[in-house]
């Protein structure tokens, strides 16, 4: 077992959770809290979070956005690792706050200082933690959705397969263009929702044309967007974020899906 | 060419429900992507030539006069002449000026987006001359009265029916009926047509791929030979180019030919790549009497002095249209002026102003994808983020926007406040959605929930599932 645990201290990190997954799908947190403790991590959750800031930074909103920039680097400070279980909002921290900060030197020295220090989960579990003994399984067959900026910005690609592949029962099949944009894009889809849905139903048909039962991506923004159509497209899909799967948390419903 | 941009939301939903235009444009994205891909993976390292494509560039815009100034003092040692314009009027008002010196009646034209930008054909025509295009795609969007919807493919968003039944009409007075005829047919039926244009032009225009300041040269590259024919045949030869085309060396040229050709259409090299270096000489046995190069600004040098000098490496090569998800849904013309898709985006509002291009900023999900095929590494999601922030510092920033990122905002900065009313909000929607795991339709969220469902929260948020675990294991 790769474990921190026999070493003392075990190093901090923070859980940047996300407001996605705070708001909508908290297990997605619980799973990526225990997913790090395997690991031999000491966790903490700093209540000073709440949005990285995204929405503003995206919209042009300078200002807004680096006031919840600082709000989030002040609440992220001092830890070993600050992990986040979604790519987009990890980018936002890592390549975003320093193009914010770019011109007030203070700001910038500790927008570099927390880039530093913050990973993506699948990449953390991977090339920092090295877990390699997950204890999941999920019988069935699976494609794994490329979700943008994890994959153009973070350089997500291996990790996820690298550790989907040791989930027991899980077949992994690619779909077609599995690069593709899904069509959320933030505010993008509620601006222009018509093509918005274009894309999000070419994607739907790609993950279908796999065959597989369950599509998985790192990034609860895309879940909901694709998890959305194939619902209403009354398709049979179940969409779990990958945390959820790692931690052999699939028994709770899909995102989506309801209790009866 | 006048710019409907501000009709974009509406050419966009018109756009995604025309099926010959979907068929269209998946058949392009198909071989536009498919074929760059195995040019690249042909190539033992395309990431080193983008860097030195990139090095070339930023060279030359850091010293843009210097090698403007070598470029003409070349261009006329070779016997050639370089007008300085600096509006698209200008540009419209030399090329007209050079027309009527030389008692024009017909002139042909090779592809150009420099002479799209400035509007040469209409020009042209109010001045009395007939301008033929000779690109197949510009010739078959001149018949249909169009403009291009593609930089490097302009007639991309027509079906081979939609073709034949053009050339039906503009060939055979409707004696064809619809028939579908087969591409060979179609490209000699136009070479035909356009032969006689070729012979009996008095003047060519042409754009360049690039500039040699060394050699004073333009770079042309096509794949139907239309602009050596266009520029070998009439007795004068006009080019226009953007500033920007320029590179110091025709080694310099060399590389960047190489990200050209490939990043466009997937060739290791384009099949006509012509130099042209002043007109006939002496023992030449043919070509122009008189060679013009049209040196466009346009609002260029403006761009030198702030951040969007990036946005000058521009190369066109069409890669970051070919594989941008938004222009594959919606194609060229939604964009509503001559530079389409994510390249579009960017220098549509710096050429055509903020106010009038709100939309093409926003009309994009920042996925990247363009910047990381861009031959020249401009990145692409940075400037056009940019631009919503000049948009949202002068207030043209939507009022929906502005007002639901100053609620969101209110929150978002009052932790204690945003867990309180978030625990609250949350329990209330996740019982709501508890039994169907879905919401068919919410409160202000018709942009969403029209096409697809909204899932329903876990009735608790992290945060307070966090706190009771933290309980838990301290007792």
């Amino acid at each position: 077992m790769t474990n921190h645990s026999d070493k003392a201290p075990a190093e901090r990190v923070a859980l940047f959770v996300t407001c996605l997954v705070d708001l909508y799908r908290p297990s997605v947190g619980l799973a990526t809290v225990e997913l790090l403790e395997r690991a031999g991590y000491q966790i903490d959750v700093p209540t000073g979070q709440t949005c990285c800031g995204q929405p503003a930074w995206n919209s042009g909103d300078n200002r807004r956005a680096g006031i919840l920039a600082r709000q989030t680097m002040d609440a992220l400070a001092g830890y070993d690792h600050v992990v986040v279980p979604s790519g987009s909002c990890a980018s936002t921290l890592i390549h975003g706050y320093p193009q914010l900060f770019a011109d007030t030197p203070e700001d910038l020295i500790r927008a570099e200082a927390l880039a530093a220090r913050t990973w993506e989960l699948t990449r953390f579990l991977v090339e920092v933690a090295g877990l390699d003994d997950l204890d999941a399984g999920l019988s069935g067959s699976a494609c794994y959705h490329d979700a943008c900026a994890g994959l153009r910005e973070l350089g997500i690609k291996q990790q996820p397969r690298q550790l989907l592949a040791q989930v027991d029962g899980l077949e992994l099949r690619e779909m077609a263009d599995t690069e593709a944009c899904c069509g959320f894009g933030g505010t993008f889809c509620v601006k222009y929702p018509e093509i918005s849905s274009r894309l999000v139903s070419d994607k739907a048909s790609a993950i279908e044309q796999t065959g597989a039962d369950t599509v998985i991506a790192g990034d609860l923004g895309c879940l909901m967007n694709i998890a959305g159509h194939l619902t209403r497209q009354g398709s049979a899909v179940r969409a779990y974020h990958i945390a959820e799967v790692l931690a052999d948390r699939t028994d709770h419903p899909a995102i989506g899906e309801g209790e009866d | 060419m006048q710019s409907t941009t501000r009709e974009f939301p509406l050419k966009a939903r018109q756009a995604l429900e025309d099926e010959q235009l979907r068929q269209a444009l998946d058949k392009a994205r198909d071989g536009f992507v498919g074929k760059r891909q195995t040019a690249i993976d042909n190539f033992p390292d395309f990431d080193s030539l983008r860097h030195r494509g990139k090095a070339i560039k930023d060279h030359t815009l850091a010293f843009l006069d210097v090698y403007l100034e070598q470029f003409e003092a070349a261009v006329e040692a070779a016997g050639g002449q370089v007008h300085w314009a600096e509006s698209a009027i200008d540009a419209q008002r030399i090329v007209t000026d050079i027309c009527r010196q030389a008692k024009a009646g017909r002139v042909t034209k090779a592809k150009t987006m420099a002479g799209e930008e400035v509007a040469l054909n209409e020009a042209l025509e109010a001045a009395g001359f007939e301008a033929v295009e000779t690109d197949l795609g510009e010739y078959i969007i001149q018949l249909a009265k169009e403009p291009p919807s593609h930089i490097i493919a302009p007639a991309v968003h027509k079906t081979r029916q939609q073709i034949c039944e053009l050339f039906d009409k503009h060939h055979h007075d409707g004696r064809l009926g619809a028939a579908l005829r087969e591409v060979p047919d179609l490209v000699n039926e136009a070479r035909e047509r356009l032969r006689e244009k070729f012979l009996t032009a008095d003047v060519g225009i042409t754009g360049a791929n690039f500039l040699v300041a060394e050699s004073g040269s333009i770079a042309l590259v096509t794949n139907e030979g239309n602009a050596d024919l266009t520029h070998t045949l009439p007795r004068v030869h006009i080019a226009i180019a953007g500033i920007e085309k320029l590179v110091p060396t025709l080694d310099d040229a060399a590389s960047m030919l190489r990200l050209l050709a490939r990043s466009a259409t997937g060739q290791d090299t384009s099949t006509y790549t012509t130099f042209v270096t002043g007109p006939k000489r002496g023992d030449d046995p043919d070509g122009p009497e008189a060679f013009h190069v049209v040196l466009l600004d346009n609002g260029r040098s403006r761009m030198l002095g702030n951040r969007y000098r990036e946005m000058l490496r521009c190369i066109r090569c069409g890669a970051c249209m070919n594989h941008c998800p938004v222009y594959g849904a919606i194609g060229g013309h939604a964009y509503g002026w001559v530079y389409p898709g994510p390249m579009g985006s960017v220098l549509t509002p710096l050429f055509t102003g903020l106010d009038g291009s709100r939309d093409l900023p926003n009309a994009c999900t920042l996925n990247g994808r363009c910047a990381s095929v861009c031959p020249v590494e401009i990145p692409l999601p940075d400037l056009l983020r940019d631009l919503r922030r000049q948009q949202f510092e002068r207030g043209l920033t939507g009022r929906n926007t502005r007002l639901g990122l100053a609620v969101w905002g209110f929150f978002a900065r009052r932790p204690w406040l945003y867990h309180t009313c978030a625990r609250f909000g949350i329990a209330a929607l996740g019982r709501l959605g508890r039994r169907k795991g879905r919401f068919r339709w919410l409160p202000l969220a018709r942009g969403w929930t029209a096409t697809r469902d909204m899932p329903s929260p876990q009735r608790s948020t992290f945060q307070q599932l966090w706190k009771q675990r933290q309980k838990e294991q301290r007792r």
